[in-house]
């Protein structure tokens, strides 16, 4: 893409510059503050602290779509996880429409990577679960399963089981499980990271159409820039060994958002300087190579794949 | 498809046949032993004394020793003994233990005291049952709460990993002692065989459950209390219902033990006794029996348990 005459990723046409405007004005839903992690581990019997999370600072406004990249041990998986309550920060603090969050709650809805579909329960009664928990009676619950099952499209499989179903059905099950507790923000583990590209495509374009009509808030993780540059307003860039916020990049891609996009030079353009940042430009690794001799005897009837 | 490929499955034909074979080759070898003279046959049974004065109809001796008295009456003249090669009296031919399986039925105790055997088995059963019942009773809660918390695992199991190293029968004069000599001090030994390995075993398996399903379960909105019930129970349901299965055959192979504590009773009672009466064919009905009957119950568990639980896979 180098040689293709893109323009700055931090150019914003005038309805995009006036959008991320109004965006700011509206209130936050989720606000991060200097948050850090520390694990202890044992390596060679020597026992050393390791900074999973660094100073993270990040707020995010009512009904945006932001996605987190960044290179693998960068900590966003452990980010989404204090986010949900699933683990304790080492300092710092995690408030959702103001109040802190310590622990798991319905009003953070997760979707993970690997379905957490409970086998036991049929389609209906997994949607069921939380509204349950949180106490209404079965009837009612029922009821709003029902309408969750419609919008997800499952009519058919709502007496099924997991197990029956396809790895994208299942993940849309999640999503609706999710979102039936009414969460103020759903928290995504790179959901659709099991998916074939096909699907996966589908998928994307199915939460576009569900954050659009629901008052939610979406927080998603990815290793696919596509995906981010495709679904975010804002796209938060790790940075790894020490998990830090590279860069809080702002999307210059109009919405609503379609896949005719992915060719935009703003879509290209974002692309390209999120790339540089995950991957920025090394000079030649001498560890990181094959040691490859030619192993092709030169008269072979297909003497080069050239 | 060869027969051995590894981790595949054969032709249903062909499984089908290696399942019958299971069972056909032992037994054809037992045919084998038992009717084809020259195949080990290490005795003789007498149907013809002669002038061995010792001898009798219907006598089994040792091939040897009645070679020797062969011998003997040839060179003296004397009437020839004559007999037949036979097996031992503890191995039965197939064809008198499938006549012991419906004369052991039958045939009326020597004493007024004893026991039909369908008695002896129905006291087996019970004794089997209320052992297993109440280690399940009390194994399995502990179990599920050791796999569910590390305070309750802790709390339990250093000492059951102690116990169970014990060897269950050496309770048994301790078992007697306090409980009497009846049925209650079996049920004891079943107990003990089976509870501390129960808690152990139902630990691993809660423990084992995939722990995303938690998170998530969490996540929407599930406390301590539902957790336990509405999460990890359901969650571990088929694979108690297996270990459950695979520890009553545990349960079984303590029966014989926990019978001769005290009075010797139920289905060890009936082998002993017809042992000392050298029915041996009755013996091995017996034995076959208590197979047939562990592995009758096994097989209506795993079918039951494909019904209960129609989430699973396979």
């Amino acid at each position: 893409m180098k040689h293709l005459n893109l323009p700055s990723y931090l150019d914003q046409a005038p309805e995009v510059k006036d959008r991320f405007d109004r965006i700011k004005q509206r209130p936050v839903t989720l606000e991060v503050k200097n948050l850090n992690k520390h694990f202890k581990s044992t390596q060679g019997g020597q026992e050393k602290t390791v900074t999973a999370l660094k100073d993270v600072n990040l707020k995010i406004h009512k009904r945006e779509f932001v996605c987190v990249i960044g290179p693998s041990g960068c900590g966003k998986s452990t980010l989404i996880r204090i986010l949900a309550g699933l683990e304790q920060a080492s300092a710092g603090q995690v408030l959702l429409n103001g109040e802190e969050v310590t622990k798991p709650g319905p009003e953070r809805g997760m979707v993970f990577q690997g379905y957490t579909l409970f086998p036991w329960l049929t389609v209906k009664e997994n949607i069921m679960f939380g509204l349950r928990e949180s106490g209404y009676d079965k009837g009612t619950a029922e009821g709003e399963a029902r309408e969750w099952i419609n919008l997800i499209g499952l009519e058919r499989f709502e007496n099924n089981y997991p197990h029956q179903l396809s790895g994208g059905m299942k993940q849309r099950v999640a999503i609706a499980r999710a979102l039936a507790n009414r969460p103020k923000i759903l928290l995504m583990d790179e959901p659709f990271g099991a998916l074939d590209a096909q699907t996966r495509a589908k998928m994307q374009a199915y939460l576009l159409e569900i954050w659009k009509n629901i008052d939610i808030t979406v927080f998603f993780i990815t290793h696919d820039l596509d995906e981010a540059v495709y679904l975010a307003d804002r796209i938060l860039v790790l940075k790894a060994n020490p998990g830090e916020v590279q860069e809080l990049v702002e999307v210059p891609v109009p919405q609503p958002r379609s896949p005719e996009q992915f060719l935009s030079p703003e879509f290209l353009a974002t692309k390209q300087h999120i790339e540089d940042l995950i991957h920025p430009p090394v000079e030649d690794d001498d560890d990181d190579h094959l040691n490859l001799v030619r192993m092709v005897h030169v008269n072979d009837d297909v003497g080069s794949v050239f | 498809m060869p027969l051995l490929s590894v981790n595949k499955r054969m032709e249903p034909s062909n499984r089908k046949l290696v399942t019958l074979a299971s069972f056909g080759l032992p037994i054809l070898l037992w045919t084998l032993i038992s009717y084809v003279p020259f195949l080990w046959h290490p005795q003789v049974k007498v149907t013809e004394p002669g002038s061995v004065s010792y001898f009798r109809e219907d006598m089994l001796v040792d091939k040897e020793l009645f070679y020797q008295e062969l011998d003997k009456a040839e060179q003296t003249n004397a009437a020839l003994p004559q007999g037949d090669p036979a097996n031992p009296v503890y191995l039965p031919a197939p064809h008198e233990v499938i006549t012991a399986f419906y004369t052991s039925f039958t045939t009326e105790p020597k004493r007024r005291s004893e026991n039909w055997l369908h008695e002896s088995l129905w006291s087996s059963i019970q004794v089997i049952f209320w052992g297993f019942v109440l280690s399940s009773i009390i194994g399995i809660p502990m179990g599920i709460l050791a796999g569910t918390y590390d305070f309750f695992s802790r709390l339990f199991e250093p000492f059951i990993e102690f116990f169970r190293y014990l060897p269950a029968p050496a309770f048994g004069a301790l078992a007697v002692a306090i409980l009497g000599i009846y049925q209650a001090p079996k049920i004891a030994i079943i107990f003990i065989g089976t509870f501390f390995q129960q808690v152990l075993v139902v630990a691993n398996t809660t423990r084992k459950l995939d722990p995303s399903l938690l998170e998530a379960a969490q996540t929407l909105g599930a406390k301590n209390k539902s957790m336990l019930f509405r999460v990890v129970l359901p969650g571990i349901l088929p694979d108690l219902y297996r270990d459950t299965r695979i520890l009553l055959g545990w349960a079984w192979t303590y029966l014989i033990v926990a019978e001769l504590i005290g009075t010797s009773s139920g289905i060890t009672w009936f082998i002993t006794q017809q042992a000392r009466y050298k029915n041996f064919d009755n013996v091995f009905a017996a034995i076959i029996i208590i197979g047939i009957m562990g592995l009758t119950i096994d097989l209506l568990l795993a079918w039951l348990g494909r019904r209960l639980f129609p989430w699973q896979k396979n």
